[in-house]
């Protein structure tokens, strides 16, 4: 049996090795299967993983794609790998950067400062190819593997037919060695935007698809362009209604050509044709070599639901967004730490399936956030009218000499974690004085602290336990309820000025319940077990 | 927040009207529709607030 790729592999991490599993008389379960090895179905994976779940990955080639297709990580996915236990390699590898320029012609009329605050661990952005991103991330699992880590990943398993009933899910796989079957209790599908799981299954995928399409040429050169993104509308060059040049490691730069939904791609992707409008952006002296190129159209679209009975989608599976803003693998990442603390309840007992309805609350809410902030980015760029291209116009115009029409221009509104405001699993806010940033819902900021850094102590990723955080504020040395044993951490904002704009506002002292995902449960001014307790079962689903 | 003015406002309304025209004058309707852009923009900034913006909008499409 030959199975075709669909893609080349820039590293093959996983080869095909025919499974116990193939020569059973009948299906072998497992607790967890996820579908598609890229990055949100490996992190998915060792999160669970980490936290003492049998899971396997399969997918349908045997490694990483090539490409470097996404490239922009941003700081809360960075902490996610952190967790992990990961994060470090990738941020030594990645480019940090924080300034971005808007060019509109050859005037620049714009330039913008992340601005990351001091006392982060992580940087607001790293440029990184994604398959570095992933190999990162896999040679962790690798080296966990060796340690007994139990995830198991499957190269060429391709899922072919999907079903379920109440007790599990049943899987057709499809091997070099023939088919084969499998079930579970839960099967997460982290196979990207085109998800075969989501067509087996005959969910829709709907939303918008923008008129245009992009070149991506990725260059390989020596040249002294500053580590900024730079973008122009209307770029001198010609070479395109927009462009956009931005750093990776390895002296590879990404550019990016806006060339309108009528080209002719098979022209457009001839060497001849790519390395002419590379050299009419950087000049005809300057030397290059051609690394990936691709020509990409885009949607912002999204499932209804992020999940049907026992089937989860995470990533694009569940949602996709056009690429301005850096919101794709950034959110998946996120959907994946949203996930798995809930799923590690649910397979504990603590939790019933009906916690699995805020993967979708919180989760969609994100996915609408996201898909907002990039059709925004994608009409100013691609005005879908003609009035829309005046007004786009006399923002660029008006914004070279005023600075008030400059909050107008959106070249990219850059990826941030959403906070969960309307979610169920959030108490009332009772901390007066508290820090807008760190309500209830909130992704908690990171603050230094003597020992490093405050959210490497928070949430330890081997369970699904709640952290109780207090800060100047009296709580018992441990705290158990609901069947939970929570971590207990207590800090003094004397002396961590950063600690106490973050957590405590003009509070004097603050107590906060943290879920597993680092995100704020509850908050209140003192320690009151009976409200906490409620806080926590309320977290935990028990109220829904 | 605030309300869009919509009793009377201006003293001087043939002044104004008059600025607008004049400020037309000898534009072709490209150079036209974008002056407007910008002329609509800049009054934004000014009026500052989404509420009275929504209101213009809303009153605009009769």
């Amino acid at each position: 049996m030959t199975m075709q790729d669909r893609y080349p592999l820039a590293y093959k991490t996983y080869p095909y090795a025919k499974s116990a599993d193939q020569d059973q008389p009948h299906p072998v379960h497992h607790p967890v299967i996820v579908i598609g090895g890229g990055p949100i179905g490996t992190a998915l994976a060792l999160d669970l993983a980490l936290k003492g779940t049998k899971v396997l990955v399969l997918d349908d080639h045997e490694g990483i794609g090539m490409g470097s297709r996404a490239i922009c990580f941003a700081k809360r996915p960075l902490e996610i790998l952190d967790r992990l236990g990961c994060g470090e390699p990738v941020v030594e590898k990645g480019v940090i950067w924080n300034m971005g320029k808007v060019f509109h012609g050859e005037k620049q009329i714009y330039e913008f400062n992340l601005l990351p605050e001091d006392g982060h661990k992580f940087p607001a952005f790293i440029n990184l190819q994604q398959p570095y991103f992933e190999k990162f991330i896999l040679d962790h699992v690798n080296a966990l593997q060796a340690q007994g880590l139990p995830l198991e990943i499957r190269g060429k398993n391709r899922v072919d037919a999907v079903e379920q009933d109440a007790d599990k899910v049943t899987l057709t796989v499809m091997t070099p060695d023939g088919p084969y079957t499998l079930t579970a209790d839960w099967v997460v599908a982290c196979d990207g935007a085109s998800s075969p799981v989501r067509g087996m299954l005959g969910l829709g995928f709907k939303g918008e698809v923008f008129r245009d399409s992009f070149l991506i040429a990725d260059v390989r050169m020596k040249a002294d362009f500053p580590t900024e993104r730079w973008f122009w509308f209307d770029p001198p060059s010609k070479s395109g209604a927009s462009q956009l040049l931005h750093k990776q490691p390895d002296d590879v730069w990404r550019i990016d050509f806006q060339i309108g939904w009528d080209a002719d791609r098979k022209e457009e992707l001839k060497e001849e044709n790519i390395r002419k409008r590379v050299s009419d952006m950087i000049g005809p002296d300057v030397a290059f070599d051609l690394v990936w190129t691709s020509i990409y159209t885009f949607q912002c679209r999204r499932m209804t639901k992020f999940h049907d009975g026992r089937i989860l989608f995470a990533g694009d599976a569940a949602h996709q967004v056009s690429p301005f803003g850096a919101r794709g693998a950034n959110s998946g990442l996120q959907d994946t730490e949203n996930l798995a603390w809930k799923l590690q309840l649910i397979l504990d007992g603590n939790a019933t399936p009906a916690l699995l309805d805020t993967y979708d609350d919180e989760r969609i809410h994100g996915a609408k956030e996201n898909i907002l902030n990039s059709t925004r980015a994608t009409d100013f760029i691609t005005p879908k009218s003609e009035i829309s291209k005046i007004f786009r116009d006399a923002v660029l115009d008006l914004s070279e000499k005023n600075d008030f029409a400059r909050p107008f221009v959106n070249s990219g509104r850059l990826s941030v974690p959403c906070t969960y405001d309307d979610s169920p699993l959030n108490s009332v806010d009772a901390l007066p004085g508290g820090p807008a940033r760190s309500r209830p819902g909130s992704p908690c900021p990171d603050a230094p602290l003597d020992s490093g850094f405050l959210l490497g102590q928070l949430g330890a990723v081997h369970d699904a336990a709640f952290q109780i955080l207090a800060i100047d504020a009296d709580v018992p040395d441990s705290f158990s309820a609901q069947g939970i044993d929570c971590k207990v951490l207590r800090l003094t904002a004397q002396g961590n000025d950063a600690l106490r704009d973050r957590y405590l506002g003009t509070a004097p002292g603050a107590v906060y319940l943290i879920r597993p995902d680092q995100h704020v449960a509850a908050r209140w001014d003192s320690w009151d077990a009976v409200a906490v307790t409620t806080a926590l079962g309320r977290a935990m689903g028990k109220e829904l | 927040m605030g309300h869009l003015i919509t009793t009377r406002n201006v003293p001087n309304a043939d002044d104004i009207y008059e600025m607008l025209i004049d400020a037309h004058e000898g534009k072709t309707k490209e150079q036209s529709d974008a002056f407007n852009a910008r002329l609509i923009l800049t009054l934004f900034n000014h009026i500052g607030d989404s509420d009275v913006i929504k209101e213009a909008l809303k009153l605009a499409e009769a």
